[in-house]
């Protein structure tokens, strides 16, 4: 029984093991597509692109972060050292140069707004949300300051106030959702642009805009648009004329959404915990009864040596 | 008996061991306590200060590597030595080996405060600390295989918890508590086998979601298996390591300490892990070669990997089941503790160095993270300790030693 027992076990702990593996769901980017009809994003066109900050300006003055003059902005020096987004900056603007005719090449940062967030599927107290027309932002109300958004989001966007002794918050674009969702509104980056380099509409017509870019423009831009497929989507959209890791963009993001990454595991683990907990406690009865029936032979030879005492 | 001590002969008894306060206090000037007693004056300030003014000026950490050693090794390395109350539980209450009595009430206490020092570690990495009951109070992230580990933890916790209770309230003479608690310890193991499997798996899970960030040769779609897996390794060949130093420094409470059984039971423990090791280290190769990462080895992080697999997996592997057939207890005892390493490294590898390897910018710890992990440590051996010289962990409790 023994034997039988420990056999049992084995072979759901291999059924279990075989579950954990076969992980990578692909059914959701199929089943949202429907519901992102009204999905917004903007469209960057980095050939356009004159370096000018004026983006990083209008963002740190809409999201109130520490802000300098504009004209602070139109100092090149910063374009030396490749920057990423912080705690107090949620859009930059870094420079790369065209290794063939050594022109510049600026390309703006901030948060992808993917349609699949990972930042989302990671939170453990669901801290963020995709709105309808396609912004994902953070609710710092709830959040414990784990930094797992940080770890999952493939283009490195979230930031964390490490100086913040107390009350911490994780920071990033917001995608000005409290513009866009008004009527007409669009994000003060893309306002502010003064050469039309981003363009903010519906995510669709975006992406039918930039494929007719590229087909009008042969030999312009790169055949691919960056954000199209990447991570699932999302809602920045770039377009380029050198390949995207020569403009620090990262190409080695697969097309799986990163929620799709781990759903599997999440749903083989509960499914697993249900399954296993039969055996498991059938395993417990049996081990119970045998207890008992020790103890009851026990029992018996105290009962009557008791016996025996009222006796005398 | 049945008389209420009073309350000074009771703090006498239970708490001093015995002795008047002068001579407990004079009994304690001891090296490992001086050595103790330095580290925490160090740590404990330092501990108030993270808590106080925060992680930007008590660590390394930044936008790019969110995560390190807290993460990497009090949490990580934590839970996972920590798995040998699931072990030897699994192996005494459902496989029915009672021969593992002796091994798992030590083991469940190493268990439990190897998960409360998780937390309270977790606690220092966590920017709102304040916070941490929120998945389970306030807002449910249901996505997130964060939220899965958080539940687990704290359902694993109380599990233990019921497990070490006994001991517990024998130290406290309340026997129907005790006896309660005791007819709950095999249900208490029951779901402790499913919800520890769910979350060691769930740790390795936690970095599923960082294709582009974790080095190839780490990170895999079998992460959760090599995580429960070297979880379990980690279970069998901590509880050799430990009841080794246990029965070398608790020496004076093991009277019918029977060493040739102590040696059998160890190398059933050795058998054990070298079959795990072995299994581990082929699973580790398998996912090698169905993601065909072979060009990776002949890289600086390649000639790594293949020092974790080869010295501190097949090494082991190869050593405990040599030790196991000459029947030779040091080299059994000394593998396990370098399969003990291997799981260390290969959680720091997996967490820190090999996270985040095509990044421009690295992250070493700063010496306040090294100094509140050191911290964490030295007060998880003085917990474990001072419960050991009161309770009845490596014995058995003389009221109720007829029971087993």
């Amino acid at each position: 029984m023994g034997m039988n027992r420990r056999e049992f076990l084995k072979r759901t702990a291999t059924i279990a093991g075989t579950a954990v593996l076969g992980s990578s769901a692909n059914t959701s980017a199929e089943q949202n597509s429907v519901q992102k009809a009204d999905r917004h994003a903007v469209l960057v066109d980095t050939t356009v692109c004159i370096g000018c900050r004026r983006c990083e300006w209008a963002c740190n003055e809409w999201n109130k972060n520490p802000n300098q003059p504009i004209k602070a902005f139109e100092d090149k020096s910063v374009f030396k050292a490749s920057r990423r987004t912080h705690a107090q900056t949620f859009t930059v603007v870094n420079r790369f140069i065209n290794p063939k005719d050594s022109t510049p090449i600026y390309v703006k940062k901030q948060c992808m707004h993917c349609e699949e967030p990972g930042c989302k599927a990671a939170c453990f107290v669901d801290a963020f949300k995709k709105t309808e027309k396609g912004a994902v932002i953070y609710n710092a109300d709830v959040c414990v300051g784990c930094r797992y958004c940080m770890v999952a989001c493939p283009f490195d966007i979230p930031a964390y106030e490490y100086c913040e002794p107390l009350i911490p918050r994780i920071t990033k674009c917001t995608f000005c959702f409290d513009r866009i969702s008004k009527e007409g509104g669009v994000p003060a980056c893309v306002k502010i642009c003064p050469t039309e380099t981003l363009r903010f509409g519906k995510r669709e017509e975006l992406i039918h805009l930039a494929h007719e870019r590229i087909t009008n423009n042969p030999g312009k831009y790169i055949d691919h648009i960056y954000g199209e497929h990447e991570a699932g989507g999302t809602s920045w959209l770039y377009l380029s004329s050198l390949p995207f890791d020569q403009i620090g963009l990262r190409t080695d993001i697969i097309k799986t959404p990163v929620p799709n990454l781990s759903k599997g595991f999440l749903f083989m683990t509960k499914v697993f915990e249900i399954v296993a907990a039969w055996p498991l406690v059938f395993a417990a009865f049996h081990a119970i009864k045998k207890i008992k029936i020790k103890q009851n032979s026990q029992d018996t030879h105290i009962t009557k040596e008791g016996n025996h005492e009222q006796k005398t | 008996m049945n008389r209420k001590p009073d309350s000074t002969s009771w703090i006498r008894e239970k708490i001093f061991l015995g002795m008047t306060f002068p001579e407990y206090i004079k009994s304690n000037f001891t090296l490992p306590n001086a050595i103790a007693a330095v580290i925490l004056i160090v740590a404990v300030p330092v501990m108030i200060y993270r808590f106080l003014y925060g992680l930007g000026s008590s660590t390394n950490l930044s936008d790019t590597n969110p995560w390190g050693i807290w993460i990497g090794i009090d949490v990580l390395c934590g839970i996972a030595l920590a798995a040998g109350g699931l072990v030897i539980g699994t192996a005494y209450h459902l496989f029915g080996m009672k021969q593992y009595h002796h091994f798992l009430k030590p083991a469940i206490l190493t268990s439990l405060l190897g998960y409360l020092f998780s937390v309270f570690g977790l606690l220092f990495d966590l920017g709102r600390y304040y916070r941490l009951p929120y998945p389970m109070v306030v807002s449910f992230g249901f996505s997130s295989i964060m939220f899965l580990i958080a539940w687990h933890f704290a359902l694993y916790i109380m599990i233990l918890l019921t497990e070490w209770s006994p001991s517990l309230f024998e130290w406290l003479n309340l026997n129907k508590l005790r006896d309660f608690f005791h007819k709950l310890a095999i249900w208490a193991t029951v779901f402790g086998v499913v919800i520890a499997g769910g979350h060691q798996s769930a740790l390795g899970a936690l970095f599923l979601v960082a294709p582009g960030k974790l080095h190839p040769l780490w990170y895999s779609e079998l992460l959760p298996l090599y995580f429960l897996l070297s979880a379990i390794i980690a279970g069998l060949t901590m509880v050799i390591f430990e009841s080794t130093l246990t029965h070398k420094a608790f020496k004076r409470q093991l009277e019918h300490f029977n060493s040739s059984e102590f040696d059998r039971l160890t190398f059933g423990l050795a058998k054990a892990a070298s079959a795990a090791l072995f299994t581990y280290f082929f699973l580790k190769l398998f996912g090698l070669a169905h993601a065909n990462n072979w060009t990776y080895l002949v890289t600086p992080y390649g000639y790594w990997f293949l020092f974790e697999m080869l010295v501190f997996v097949l090494c082991p592997a190869f050593v405990l089941a040599y030790g196991v057939r000459y029947k030779n207890i040091t080299i059994a005892r000394w593998s396990a503790f370098i399969a003990v390493i291997g799981v260390v490294l290969n959680r720091i590898n997996t967490s820190v160095i090999a996270f985040n390897w095509n990044a421009a910018e690295r992250y070493s710890p700063h010496w306040m993270e090294v100094t509140i992990t050191v911290g964490i440590i030295t007060m998880e051996v003085l917990a474990f300790r001072w419960i050991v010289n009161r309770m009845a962990i490596l014995y058995d409790h003389p009221d109720y030693e007829s029971l087993h």
